[in-house]
């Protein structure tokens, strides 16, 4: 008796449901149809979610792009409109003198002439520090990207996008090993790279970069120390969007520039803007979450609605078993069960139901290419189908209390008289 | 005065100076006007009165289905008064049955389901309370019918599963309110056979019924008019046969 999984608990409960099967299913349809809205919302937003930031997968997201442009304001005698550059000692004060960051890797680029036997092109080349793999999205389909020694010693090695491949190289002739000629300077290929960034399944041009130990670019095409672009990554624990003001206020007075001035330094700040992205979903999250709740809620008012009406009807029976001996207790245990067992039932058919439709949308997704849909996986969770659990019991206790506290309260003499 | 007290104590029902009133909007209607009122174990009473006479009231007063406002009410020398619900159900499943003129079965439940429903709220095992409730039916004669539901059966037979329920918690007291009040003569009588042949063996029975023939088959009968008893006699139990 005590026992709520008891099972002659149970017969009272399906049989009870089972003597009126349409007011079951149409209370059912309600909690059914909330629970398969809500679970609809939060998947396509956890779709989106995961589609979105497949985009941004391989990139360093908690990173600063920085390079110089013309200052626009005087400061400490300098005049305005003067261009500058950064140089390779920006980057060892950088590190020295921000904490928290993880890369700083300096960068110049360049267009220019590129040959290979008798084939040539216009591409950019760019002079890199080998840490810049770990920032963007590159990756190696053939050889290896520039390290260390290649930095050291000044090598003059060079890693192809794959799309200059077709550009540059008779169909079948071996890549790795192959020299082109960068400005008339020989370089020897040791790698080629596919960029898997959103930008470079959109842009053929960013399959077509070359990449060259930085030094080796400084000193053959005569850079000196000067340095375009800083790219800098923070830890992982470190928001890189805190450290942003930091690193500019250094920069700036390493190059004498006005602290007011906003245009002397280009920066970017891929953090900032992942975040935003961030607060996105989590908004979106929680508008849907929001949303289906309140569907939830008028179905579970359906509930409880219907439940008034049957205890109504039911007045009679619930007054004659009472006089059979029911307790006020095992009265309400049933109403509650009834409506915590038809809230559950009904809820659980709705999520099984938006998961059907989800395995069949995901199908359909998987046939495509990943990087054409905006909607990846649309999935719900299991902690938040749990969450969901929960809150078909809590409701479903509120639209039976109402009911059960009406049953128990009438006189069961009064209840027995009814008709 | 010690007499009396004692005789208190070996009646099953003791009912002293019992007021009840309805309040009708601002109203009171009086009901019961002071009953003094015993019934000793196995007798058969009968309690006839025109309607508004108050006899239901009291049945249900003695049935712990309404609660009156004065007076006391001893069932089983267990004085009943401000009871909450959850012991005046205990009580009424141990120590009283109910009969019905309109029979009150689940509709949804099988004959053998509605027996059994008092011994599911006493917490017998679902074995048992089949055996015990196979038991009763098979008392009132329906044994074969145990497993139709309440619509498939006749008025007499759905009478018959209702005292067989009314018998299945083995009960002190069997209240009866217009047993037959439903039912066409010949089935009324064999209801009342079926009553006679329960208080034969020892079960106390109060039937509300305003049909003299019905009350001249109990042992004692029990007039009310206006909220007071103005009769009370032994008398010579008719048994149904004679009739038939």
């Amino acid at each position: 008796m005590n026992n709520f999984f008891n099972r002659d608990l149970w017969n009272e409960i399906i049989s009870s449901l089972k003597s009126n099967k349409t007011r079951t299913l149409v209370t059912s349809f309600g909690v059914f149809w909330g629970i398969f809205i809500m679970v609809l919302l939060l998947s396509a937003a956890k779709g989106f979610e995961t589609g979105i930031k497949h985009k941004f997968q391989g990139i360093a997201t908690n990173s600063l792009f920085v390079w110089a442009q013309r200052t626009s304001m005087e400061y400490e005698g300098m005049s305005k409109n003067r261009s500058y550059f950064f140089d390779n000692q920006d980057a060892k004060s950088i590190k020295d003198k921000v904490k928290g960051l993880k890369i700083v890797s300096p960068q110049n680029n360049f267009t220019t002439l590129i040959q290979h036997n008798l084939k040539d092109g216009d591409y950019t080349v760019e002079g890199n520090a080998p840490e810049f793999l770990g920032q963007k999205s590159l990756k190696l389909t053939q050889g290896r990207f520039i390290n260390q020694q290649d930095i050291d010693q000044k090598r003059k090695v060079a890693i192809l996008g794959w799309g200059l491949i077709d550009e540059l190289f008779e169909k079948g002739e071996t890549v790795i090993g192959s020299y082109i000629r960068i400005k008339g300077v020989n370089f020897k290929v040791v790698g080629v790279y596919k960029d898997t960034s959103i930008d470079g399944q959109r842009n053929i041009r960013a399959q077509q970069n070359i990449h060259i130990p930085f030094n080796t670019f400084s000193q053959v095409f005569n850079f000196g120390e000067k340095v375009s672009y800083f790219f800098i990554t923070a830890d992982n624990n470190q928001s890189v969007t805190d450290l942003k003001e930091k690193i500019i206020g250094l920069l700036q007075k390493r190059h004498k520039i006005n602290p007011k001035d906003k245009r002397a330094i280009g920066n970017f700040d891929l953090n900032e803007q992942f975040e935003k992205f961030n607060m996105l979903f989590v908004t979106l999250k929680a508008v849907s979450f929001f949303v289906g709740l309140m569907i939830l809620l008028s179905g579970v008012i359906g509930i409880s609605n219907i439940m008034l009406i049957v205890i109504k009807e039911r007045t009679k029976e619930i007054g004659i078993r009472r006089a059979l001996g029911a307790t006020p207790y095992v009265v309400k245990k049933q109403i509650l069960s009834e409506s915590i067992f038809l809230t559950l039932l009904s809820g659980m058919a709705g999520v099984s139901f938006a998961s059907f439709l989800l395995f069949l949308v995901n199908l359909k997704i998987d046939s495509l290419d990943p990087y054409d849909s905006m909607i990846l996986n649309p999935i719900v969770p299991l902690p938040t189908i749990l969450i969901i659990f929960i809150i078909l019991i809590i409701f479903g206790l509120l639209a039976g209390m109402i009911p059960a506290q009406k049953a128990v309260k009438m006189k069961p003499i009064n209840a027995i008289r009814t008709e | 005065m010690l007499k009396y007290t004692n005789e208190q104590i070996a009646a099953m029902i003791a009912i002293q100076n019992l007021h009840k009133s309805y309040q009708i909007g601002s109203n009171s209607l009086p009901v019961l006007k002071g009953i003094d009122f015993n019934v000793k174990e196995g007798e058969m009473v009968s309690i006839m009165g025109s309607s508004g006479s108050g006899k239901s009231t009291l049945l249900n007063i003695i049935g712990i289905l309404d609660e009156a406002d004065e007076g006391s009410y001893h069932l089983d020398n267990i004085e009943v008064k401000n009871l909450n619900e959850k012991i005046a159900a205990k009580y009424r499943n141990k120590f009283l049955g109910f009969i019905f003129q309109s029979f009150n079965l689940i509709n949804y439940k099988t004959a053998v389901d509605n027996v059994s429903l008092p011994l599911y709220y006493q917490g017998v095992s679902r074995k048992e309370r089949e055996e015990r409730a196979l038991f009763y039916l098979e008392k009132v004669g329906l044994a074969d019918w145990s497993k139709h539901l309440p619509s498939e059966l006749s008025g007499g037979q759905k009478q018959r599963v209702a005292i067989a329920r009314a018998l299945a918690s083995d009960p002190k007291v069997l209240l009866a309110d217009e047993p037959t009040g439903a039912l066409d003569t010949k089935t009324s009588y064999g209801v009342m056979e079926l009553l006679q042949q329960i208080n034969d063996e020892g079960k106390t029975l109060i039937i509300v019924t305003h049909e003299p023939d019905i009350a001249a088959m109990t042992k004692r009968n029990v007039e009310l008019k206006d909220g007071l008893i103005i009769g009370d006699t032994i008398i010579n139990q008719v048994r149904p046969q004679l009739h038939v």
